[in-house]
């Protein structure tokens, strides 16, 4: 049985409280009634109540969110293809081609990739906006999709799908019966990653953006050149709760699903 | 699979629709980005010369080839504001990587080394901030470091300092915040690698004698040795071209290439210029992204059924 060891305590403490402390401040900071973010006055939801008022803000919080619903669903899609082809698609022509173009977009620079798409968007004469920045996630977060959904096929028993095909299931229905439900949670959090990814994307947006269309980062980083705002304070505690319920929600729903999981397969073969 | 002749529509179509999306917007546009590396600057609509027009034929493919200039490298290789830029993002993304490294290992070794039944609970912690926006991140440690911010307070409060310190516009600030938002990237491709560990080994060195220090640096950094090249290259080749960070914690006189070539695009619309700042970046980073890749793929070749 192991114990932590109290260096090992040490150093995880000292971790978390790294990580934590300084999301812990915002958050706390975001209720301060004092206009200087600095100078304590006691707790108010003052600055929630002008976050109501601020139209501009809201806008943004909803371009974001329509273009995160959107490019997270396309990309979701379009990564769990990739990551099928990956791993059933066996040695095919440019394999190594369509590796490559998975892999670069997880490290590569986001000025590199914003720049790009932007001239390219340019060349096509398309009309910079919504779309183009719904293009322009749904080709980053493809990639992450990919590999998680790529992660949970590697360590996936393919007799089950052979015995689907072997009784004569087509590939689709196969799939449809057999694949999906039993990789569905790596498709869920697939999903989820691709939705917070945009909703946080500040570079690419602002290349590829136009006229019309700010999202969330893009308003919030205009404020945040000018300095610490309360306001800011409350929209970012708005969005670290989101998340942090979206978060528990689809924990729950993941280890709910786990647990009936055999029971559900047998159902539906 | 491979005694299959005839591959499914199905499968073939899996293949084809991301492929066909990744080379529209991802290949294609480097491409392009690569063209304009070679255009001039113009004032017009879009910013450059020459635009390619397949009307003119062949005659206007030859004019095209003619017109492209190496002057941007020139400008790139040559002026000391864009050679410095990359220096210090050499410099700032080497340090950072270093400093994670040392910060994330204590804490990845922890992590493997917690009883089991926390493990999940203590890695879901160090993921979770992760799921929050990169830029709240970064705004929060605006909050703390402003110059009235939380850490002058501490530090006058406990009398360390009499005055409060500018931290706010310099390197310090980069360092933290590249180190606070990378943090995940790099403990946890550490922690996959102390945890597969067979912790027999160490015992097998314990009782041939070995002391502690010398079962760590003999054992288990050697076998964490993936973990470490995946941790480091997974942080050092974003920071490399990192635009938020130093633009929002750094001084405006020291500014890292990122920042160079969203000034150019934006500032300046000196779109060829820009392109030439991305493609030198891209050369750069070639080597380390085509070793991530590299491993990725073994990685993935190894773990198929």
């Amino acid at each position: 049985m192991k114990r932590f060891g109290p260096l090992n305590l040490t150093a995880l403490a000292l971790g978390l409280a790294f990580l934590y402390l300084p999301i812990a401040i915002l958050v706390i900071n975001s209720f301060n009634d004092s206009r200087l973010v600095t100078v304590w006055s006691g707790w108010s939801l003052r600055w929630y109540r002008a976050l109501l008022n601020d139209s501009a803000m809201l806008e943004a919080a909803s371009v974001s969110f329509r273009v995160a619903l959107l490019s997270a669903t396309a990309a979701t899609v379009l990564g769990t293809l990739a990551a099928l082809a990956l791993t059933r698609g066996g040695r095919f022509r440019g394999r190594l081609a369509f590796s490559g173009m998975i892999y670069a977009p997880l490290v590569m620079p986001e000025v590199i990739t914003g720049l790009s798409l932007l001239l390219l968007f340019v060349a096509l004469e398309l009309d910079r906006g919504f779309w183009t920045i719904v293009i322009a996630h749904t080709t980053l977060t493809l990639c992450f999709v990919a590999v998680v959904v790529q992660s949970r096929l590697v360590t996936f028993d393919m007799s089950l799908e052979e015995a689907a095909m072997d009784l004569g299931c087509p590939p689709l229905r196969t799939f449809f019966t057999v694949t999906l439900p039993l990789i569905w949670p790596a498709v869920a959090s697939g999903w989820m990653l691709a939705f917070a990814l945009s909703l946080d994307d500040l570079v690419l947006a602002s290349f590829v953006t136009g006229p019309g269309a700010t999202t969330l980062p893009i308003r919030i980083y205009s404020e945040v050149r000018l300095g610490v705002k309360p306001e800011i304070n409350a929209v970012c505690t708005i969005m670290i709760a989101v998340v942090a319920v979206g978060l528990i929600t689809a924990s729950l729903i993941t280890k709910r699903s786990a647990r009936r999981e055999p029971a559900a397969l047998g159902a539906r073969l | 699979m491979a005694e299959k002749t005839a591959r499914h529509w199905t499968t073939r179509a899996a293949i084809l629709v991301p492929y066909v999306w990744l080379a529209a917007f991802f290949l294609a546009p480097f491409l392009i980005v690569l063209k304009i590396s070679f255009s001039q600057t113009a004032i017009a609509q879009p910013p450059y010369v020459p635009v390619f027009d397949l009307a003119t034929g062949w005659e206007g493919v030859r004019e095209f080839f003619a017109a492209l200039t190496l002057e941007n490298y020139a400008a790139v290789f040559t002026d000391s504001l864009y050679v410095w830029s990359y220096w210090k993002s050499l410099q700032v993304a080497a340090i950072s990587t270093a400093i994670l490294l040392a910060v994330g290992y204590p804490v990845a070794y922890a992590l493997a080394r917690a009883p089991r039944r926390w493990q999940g609970v203590l890695v879901l912690l160090v993921v979770l901030p992760f799921w929050t926006s990169f830029l709240i991140r970064v705004y929060a440690w605006i909050n703390i470091l402003q110059h009235d911010g939380l850490l002058n307070q501490a530090l006058m409060a406990l009398r360390i300092v009499d005055a409060p310190i500018s931290w706010l516009a310099t390197d310090y600030a980069v360092y933290i915040g590249i180190v606070y938002s990378y943090f995940p990237f790099m403990v946890l491709p550490l922690y996959a690698a102390l945890e597969k560990m067979d912790e027999t080994l160490l015992e097998a060195a314990a009782d041939l004698g070995a002391p502690p220090w010398r079962t760590f640096l003999g054992v288990t950094v050697p076998l964490s040795l993936p973990g470490i090249v995946a941790g480091a290259l997974l942080c050092f080749i974003p920071i490399m071209g990192e635009f938020v960070i130093p633009d929002l914690l750094g001084s405006s006189s020291t500014s890292m290439i990122g920042q160079i070539l969203w000034l150019e695009f934006f500032g300046n619309r000196d779109w060829p210029v820009a392109s030439a700042l991305a493609v030198v970046l891209l050369a750069l980073l070639v080597t380390p992204i085509l070793i991530y890749r590299q491993r990725e793929a073994r990685q993935l070749e190894r773990g198929r059924p």
